[in-house]
């Protein structure tokens, strides 16, 4: 009986191998991000807004700066879509120009804010003596008057950063790189969370008596392991470095008037909010779109990545 | 509680001594040059004498420490004069700071015209949102996954993405243009003196507060419900609701005082962040609160105008987080003696 057991169970093995799906963590995210209908909600709109930005140009190729004062102030029709400005220029054009422009500085001062946030977190976390001094620096950060002294900032270093690299590279150079400055402690918060609940399990403590260095312990065996709040963190920080380039640009301290990114429609438009609301209200739109769904996506990612939350 | 105090007011000294810092250094290492503005027919010894008198010479920390001294102890005496009109030691000597632009006026004299306006709309949205969000996040939470709690859920996203230009925007829009239930616009010659223009007054400060609550409740409500959330699953409650307390009891007694606890370090945290947003919203209304005084300056390069705005807001938000930690000490024990 027992030979006959043991030549059987191999077989069942095999069999149910080839069966069962490979689950993997990403996969599971995935399948648990799916259930959230607004999370995939979000994410359908914000690849729909990315694609339209990207191949908008391609479709409908407007110069966003031909002047056409004959055309001035325009409503929505089928040769403007989104209607003309006071000096006539093609609305659509112009949001998608200027869609091009806000998305990338989400995403470069994204990127600015996790280097400096992960690596800030990183080390708070694993490395002791660092953590006070660190942290103690992050909360001080926090307690900084945000838009006040973005703004001050702005006005100060703007004119020579134009001067030396161009009116749009001084502009988007500047802009990335405050708002990334200003805005990586909530992630360095959330990293330094993580990685001191990280720092006491037992595949830390295997890799430490193995003899790995520090800081391959860092690289290789924690900061992997934090990936998911990495992720989570920078999905939030785009939509806050969004919102806050055009709040910038709305006080007419962001992108100069010329360079149409969605803020600065709002700002050199909004004097005709009344006679001719669509000048306002797609560039408008259009924003609160996109913060809206990169943040329904972000809570999305937060409970399909968060452990805690899944069963 | 005397100690904990005590505690918490010196370790504010060094937060306020970092933020006035990172404000000097901006300046001091901006590339503009106060005696840009000068006629340019001015030989330049002179330019060099004015830059001198001004103490630009000097090594930065002594511009630091004279800086910190103008804006730390004289501007403060200053203000407090103004403000009772009782004269501290030699009132008529001391150094005032004075705006290039508004023919020489002292910079206090110009705050205190405009802050009350910002403290009014800034304040009663705080309140409004305050008053409404924490209830809705308890609810939210007592019924976790009911109707009301995903709607909240969803109104809070949508709350806290919509930027306050936009919606205040919107707004103008709806109720100004189309309801003409509001005025469009603040009018900042209106004295308060008797009931109408009380009315008038409070009329008139709907749309901003609206638009400042509205952002405002839906952080603190998502905030409030995933504490209460929190505090529901403790053994606390089960206890207190074993021992036979009405449910009303166990909610508003354990769980909500006991949520109240991170909401109140949300709220004091928060402060910044209104302050940016009343900046906002004082321009799209044209409220003419000290954040529009900023905007002006910033713009017509008042660089002594901006120093002081920026100032008052650190200490603003200074005073807040002490209030905040001072808050969280009485309503949670463990922290006061740990």
């Amino acid at each position: 009986m027992s030979i006959s057991a043991g030549t059987a169970t191999p077989k069942l093995e095999i069999g149910s191998a080839t069966k069962r799906k490979h689950r993997t963590l990403w996969g599971d995210a995935w399948v648990q991000f799916r259930r959230n209908r607004l999370a995939v909600l979000g994410l359908t709109l914000i690849v729909l807004i990315v694609v339209g930005v990207l191949a908008g140009p391609f479709l409908y190729p407007v110069d966003p700066k031909q002047i056409n004062i004959l055309e001035a102030s325009a409503p929505p029709s089928m040769a403007h879509p989104f209607g003309t400005d006071d000096l006539g220029r093609d609305m659509l054009a112009r949001c998608i120009y200027g869609g091009r422009i806000s998305l990338s500085v989400g995403m470069a001062a994204m990127l600015i804010a996790m280097l400096v946030g992960s690596t800030v977190g990183l080390l708070a976390g694993y490395v002791s003596k660092l953590d006070n001094v660190l942290m103690r620096f992050t909360d001080m950060m926090l307690t900084l008057p945000q838009i006040p002294l973005l703004l001050v900032a702005m006005s100060l270093f703007r004119d020579p950063l134009r001067m030396r690299f161009g009116l749009e590279a001084g502009a988007f150079l500047m802009v990335v790189t405050i708002i990334g400055i200003f805005g990586w402690m909530p992630t360095a918060r959330m990293v330094r969370g993580s990685v001191l609940s990280l720092k006491r399990k037992e595949f830390v403590e295997a890799a430490v008596n193995v003899g790995v260095h520090s800081s391959s312990i860092m690289w290789r065996h924690i900061l992997p392991n934090t990936m998911a709040i990495i992720i989570v963190a920078a999905t939030l920080s785009v939509a806050s470095a969004i919102l806050t380039e055009s709040t910038l640009s709305f006080l007419g301290l962001g992108f100069p008037p010329d360079v149409p990114t969605w803020g600065s429609l709002l700002y050199e438009n909004r004097n005709y909010m009344v006679k001719a609301p669509w000048m306002v209200m797609f560039p408008g739109i259009l924003i609160s779109v996109t913060i809206l769904a990169i943040n329904f996506m972000g809570d999305g990612l937060r409970d399909a990545l968060d452990p805690r939350q899944r069963q | 509680m005397g100690t904990y105090i005590l505690r918490r007011i010196l370790t504010a000294i060094p937060t306020l001594l970092f933020i006035s810092f990172v404000i000097f250094a901006l300046l001091a290492l901006s590339p503009g040059d106060p005696t840009a503005n000068l006629p340019p027919s001015l030989p330049m010894e002179i330019k060099l004498q004015i830059r001198e008198s001004l103490g630009m010479n000097q090594p930065m920390p002594i511009r630091y420490v004279r800086w910190l001294q103008q804006f730390m102890i004289n501007e403060p005496i200053n203000a407090f004069e103004k403000a009772t009109g009782i004269s501290i030691g030699d009132s008529e000597g001391r150094l005032r700071i004075t705006s290039w632009t508004a023919r020489g006026k002292p910079v206090i004299d110009l705050v205190f015209e405009r802050l009350p306006q910002t403290l009014w709309v800034v304040g009663l949205a705080y309140l409004l949102s305050i008053v409404i969000a924490v209830p809705v996040g308890v609810y939210a939470a007592y019924r976790q996954n009911s109707f009301f709690d995903q709607a909240s859920s969803v109104l809070a996203v949508i709350g806290f993405s919509l930027p306050t230009f936009f919606t205040g925007v919107l707004v103008i829009q709806i109720f100004a243009v189309w309801l003409g239930w509001f005025p469009s616009l603040y009018n900042t010659t209106l004295r308060v003196t008797d009931f109408d223009s009380f009315l008038q007054q409070l009329r008139q400060m709907i749309m901003p507060v609206m638009v400042l609550a509205f952002f405002q409740v839906a952080t603190v409500s998502r905030f409030a419900r995933s504490s209460s959330i929190e505090n529901l699953r403790q053994d606390y409650v089960r206890t207190a609701r074993s021992k036979g307390l009405a449910e009303r009891m166990v909610v508003t007694r354990h769980v909500v005082r006991n949520s109240m606890i991170p909401v109140v370090t949300l709220i004091a945290l928060g402060i910044p962040g209104i302050f940016g947003g009343a900046i906002v919203t004082e321009q799209i209304f044209a409220v003419n609160g000290i954040g529009q005084l900023l905007i002006i300056s910033i713009q017509s390069n008042d660089l002594p105008v901006v120093q002081t705005v920026l100032m008052i807001f650190a200490v603003l938000v200074v005073v807040f987080n002490l209030i905040a930690d001072i808050a969280y000490g009485i309503l949670d024990p463990r922290i006061r003696y740990n």
